[in-house]
């Protein structure tokens, strides 16, 4: 990573840091594909478990053993219809799930030498060969004259949708953005998904047809629940979390203090990351996935210093230990036991901010402390957390069970609502994974099909 | 302090590993080479007639590979020397010459006629050559013309041609046997009933190694036509050493030296073979895929296994498991082994359970309260190693012999006396 150049240290928020180089350098893969040979001889190191662990790890049940077995057979598009099958979006949980708390952290090769086989990199080798190869894998089924409304174009809903389409559904997708692809086009970090991964993936679930969307359509502005209900024989609500949480500070609407989220989807959507502006001192608050993507990019834009802070230890942050190593050998600090107290300004400008110390209270519960801390910063991102705001469901929340402010599904993603089920970041108790949405997706959408064959 | 010096027919050599005769063997610049690197003797590759056979000019081998591409099996399509008779006989000559305390053996093979050896013998004993190996075994391209494995298939000939190779010269004469037959004992027998000084075995098996799926056309193919080649390799290994064993433990053959071939590629390779008879081994294979530097790991790790053991010469080890190779009927029905998986040592890859459940005997349990566990149920185990055999740790499953007690498989007391078919009940020829 390169940031040494005079650019860099221009003072306060500034665009152009880097050459076009170091740009596309460090905005370019952080993993790279693995080669023919390389995926041949890690794919060599799978024992083909029996009732592998690797499989019940992951969320979307891949079968994993068979598809590295074909892998190594020399059959890499047979290995990703086998990924594709469970997984539609294998191509993009290829590149961010955290495998090593899913499927890798399972691999019997840890008990055998501490080294999983490297699954994930494995399951994109052979989703990259199919995709390049062209072909398609998967048939729409016979129409089968039922409609479904598919409110969010993320991992959840075009899951959904897919599988939908594959037993003959008519879907409607409405996607409040520009674009198609959730958080896989707006929010994973560009160093994940060079190479326009995330749109080659929606174009190749698409094209499996008898799906219409409809982009700029956003629930509660342009269509309400209640409408859909009425013009759809059911409905799909995976739209994610539209909120961010605040810090309630003085400052907050301070030019230099931004959402990581808005941040990282303009980053992701920019043409040109040389126009995308960024501080020189840069501040992150929070301690999630979230908080490590926009420092990591942050730094790779250009940043000269960027410090995570977090209000507890380390072992509280959501973030892996893997996505924290990252952001350490990229030069983040990781500052724990900080909570923000005041955003610090000069001349109407934030100049830095403030935390108190806190620590373990009584109960565990975090207890802040007299003691503070300033860090200078030209920028301070909030990443502290995103909600599902449950207004856009107008009319029709009344009858929505709500659990901790996401919607309730049961194990079928069957909402209180008979005809509406839903998936994803907005549903409750869920793990926040893209892996995690397409499995909902994927669930609800057989649980429409069983509702439509048993009506 | 381990010995590693050899004498075979009286052919010294500073240790037991010579190069097969194959194309490592060939020229005086690979063979200089060689014993650089410290090989102890070769086999000069086959010398045949004037005009020298030609090869073909498209590809001569072919492989078998593991996963990871490493190469298990070998075939060839090559001839027998393709240079004039003149210029390896000059090679020979000056090599024995530079290096005389390596062991200087040369293969021949020409047409079955008395007339065609008596006159090419004198020859290579003019090189001062230690021996001469007969080759009756290329399975390829020779055999077509009546020589090679054409010969060695025949045992009348086998004989016939020892016979003449000794009355024609003071040599030692080693015959190699081809392993394409169906009872590899009988040109052994056949050998030493003509004279000659021993065997060596084996020659490559017949096969052809793979098939070009887009060709429609076996590997390796000229010209988008194959033909079958000569096998070796590691994957060749298990049949030699049962053919070596079966030779050495022949009452027939007690005796006759064997010079042991077929896929050494690490010194307990070469021991398995002396183990079983053979009183050295020539490599072929294990150098073409990794070079001569081998011979390092060869003789180093033979020299340390024996000084662990307390060998002093390599003597000492041949023969020595032939007397526990016997036949199956022989083998103990009272000996009770029952699997025992190493609870710390497992990985839990569950191989072991599968295999069992699905093409054995369903006595390896998957879980256990709930957890994934797997464990031997003694009442199904027959203790047929098969859960050993699919195991990716080493030593994790091992099959323990009941001493005592019940075997709660068959619910019959474990008898500590010896018995085996001959005697058993069941069998209808069973001695009374």
């Amino acid at each position: 990573m390169a940031d040494g150049s005079a650019r860099s240290r221009a003072a306060g928020i500034a665009t152009a840091r880097l050459s076009e180089e170091d740009y596309r350098r460090n905005f370019s893969d952080l993993h790279p594909p693995l080669s023919k040979h390389e995926a041949q001889v890690e794919s060599d190191r799978c024992y083909f478990c029996y009732d592998a662990p690797c499989v019940t790890a992951c969320p979307t049940s891949i079968d994993i053993p068979l598809f590295i077995r074909q892998i190594s057979a020399d059959n890499a598009n047979g290995a990703a219809r086998t990924i594709l099958s469970q997984n539609i979006f294998g191509g993009m949980c290829a590149r961010d799930c955290p495998t090593e708390t899913l499927c890798e952290e399972a691999c019997v090769r840890n008990l055998a030498e501490d080294k999983p086989v490297e699954i994930g990199r494995l399951q994109r080798y052979a989703t990259d060969s199919l995709l390049a190869s062209g072909a398609q894998p998967f048939e729409r089924g016979a129409p089968s004259g039922k409609r479904v409304a598919v409110v969010g174009g993320g991992p959840a809903g075009l899951a959904c949708a897919h599988r939908l389409a594959l037993h003959g559904h008519a879907v409607t997708v409405f996607e409040a953005r520009e674009k198609l692809g959730g958080l896989n086009e707006y929010g994973i970090a560009a160093y994940k998904v060079a190479g326009g991964a995330a749109e080659r993936e929606v174009d190749f679930l698409l094209a499996v047809g008898g799906m219409e969307t409809r982009t700029g359509v956003a629930l509660g502005r342009d269509v309400t629940l209640a409408q859909l209900r009425a013009d759809f024989d059911a409905v799909f609500l995976g739209m994610g979390l539209a909120g961010v949480n605040a810090l309630g500070q003085e400052g907050e609407d301070l030019p230099g203090v931004l959402d990581a989220v808005d941040y990282i989807a303009e980053l992701r959507q920019a043409q040109n990351l040389s126009e995308l502006p960024v501080g020189r001192r840069v501040v992150v608050i929070g301690g999630g996935m979230t908080a490590i993507d926009v420092a990591v990019q942050s730094k790779r834009l250009g940043a000269e210093d960027v410090t995570i802070v977090y209000r507890r230890g380390q072992d509280a942050m959501k973030a892996s230990e893997y996505e924290q190593d990252l952001a350490q050998t990229n030069g983040v600090k990781i500052k724990h036991w900080g909570v923000p107290r005041r955003i610090l300004t000069q001349d109407g400008n934030v100049s830095g901010i403030e935390f108190r110390y806190g620590q373990t209270g009584v109960d565990g519960r975090l207890e802040v402390t007299e003691e503070s801390f300033t860090l200078d910063a030209d920028v301070i991102f909030k990443a502290i957390g995103q909600t599902f705001i449950p207004a856009v469901l107008g009319e029709s929340l009344e009858a929505l069970d709500l659990s901790g402010g996401r919607l309730r599904v049961d194990e079928e993603r069957r909402t209180s609502l008979p005809d509406v089920w839903a998936g994803g970041d907005c549903v409750a108790g869920g793990s926040d994974l893209t892996v995690a949405a397409v499995e909902d997706g994927k669930q609800a959408a057989e649980s429409i099909h069983a509702a439509f064959s048993n009506s | 302090m381990a010995d590693l010096r050899s004498e075979f027919l009286g052919i010294k050599s500073p240790n037991p590993f010579w190069l097969a005769s194959a194309p490592p063997t060939d020229r005086e610049i690979n063979v200089t080479r060689a014993f650089k690197a410290g090989w102890g003797g070769v086999v000069w590759k086959t010398l045949g007639e004037d005009p020298p056979v030609v090869n073909v000019n498209g590809p001569r081998y072919g492989a078998v590979y593991s996963a990871d591409r490493r190469l298990m099996g070998f075939n060839n399509i090559e001839l027998i020397s393709d240079r004039p008779l003149e210029i390896n006989l000059r090679e020979i000559k000056q090599v024995k010459r530079d290096w005389p305390d390596r062991a200087m053996v040369v293969s021949l093979m020409v047409p079955c006629e008395e007339a065609a050896w008596k006159k090419i013998l004198p020859l290579v004993e003019e090189t001062g050559a230690d021996g001469v190996e007969l080759n009756f075994g290329c399975p390829h391209g020779m055999s077509e013309r009546g020589m090679g494995s054409a010969v060695g298939q025949v045992p009348e000939y086998v004989e016939m041609v020892a016979r003449w190779c000794k009355q024609h010269t003071r040599m030692p004469v080693i015959v190699k046997l081809t392993p394409n037959i169906t009872d590899v004992r009988h040109p052994a027998r056949a050998a030493r009933a003509g004279g000659a000084d021993a065997v060596s075995l084996i020659n490559t098996v017949n096969s052809i190694v793979s098939v070009d799926l887009d060709l429609m056309a076996p590997n390796p193919h000229t010209d988008g036509k194959g033909t079958h080649g000569g096998y070796c390799g590691p994957a060749v290994k298990p049949m030699a050493l049962n053919m070596v064993a079966e030779i050495a433990r022949d009452p027939a053959t007690q005796g006759f030296p064997i010079s042991g071939i077929g896929g050494v590629t690490t010194w307990r390779d070469a021991a398995e073979f002396m183990a079983l008879g053979a009183s050295n081994v020539q490599v072929c294979t294990a150098a073409m895929t990794y070079g001569f530097k081998i011979v390092e790991e060869l003789t180093d790790g033979l020299k340390s296994w024996m000084e662990d053991k307390g060998y002093q010469r390599v003597d000492d080890i041949v023969g020595a498991a032939i007397p526990n190779v016997t036949d199956w009927q022989f083998l103990n029905l009272n000996y009770v082994v029952k699997a025992r998986i190493d609870q710390d040592l497992c990985i839990k890859c569950g191989r072991c359970h599968i295999v069992c459940e699905d093409t054995s005997h369903q006595a390896i349990t998957a879980e256990k309260d709930g957890h994934r566990h797997f464990e031997v149920i003694d009442a199904e185990c027959v203790g047929c190693n098969l859960c050993v055999s699919v195991c990716p740790v080493e030593n994790c499953i091992t099959m323990e012999r009941m001493t005592e007690g019940v075997d709660p498989r068959t619910g019959t007391p474990i008898d500590p006396a010896y018995a085996n078919w001959t005697t058993h009940p069941n069998n209808p020829q069973a001695a009374e």
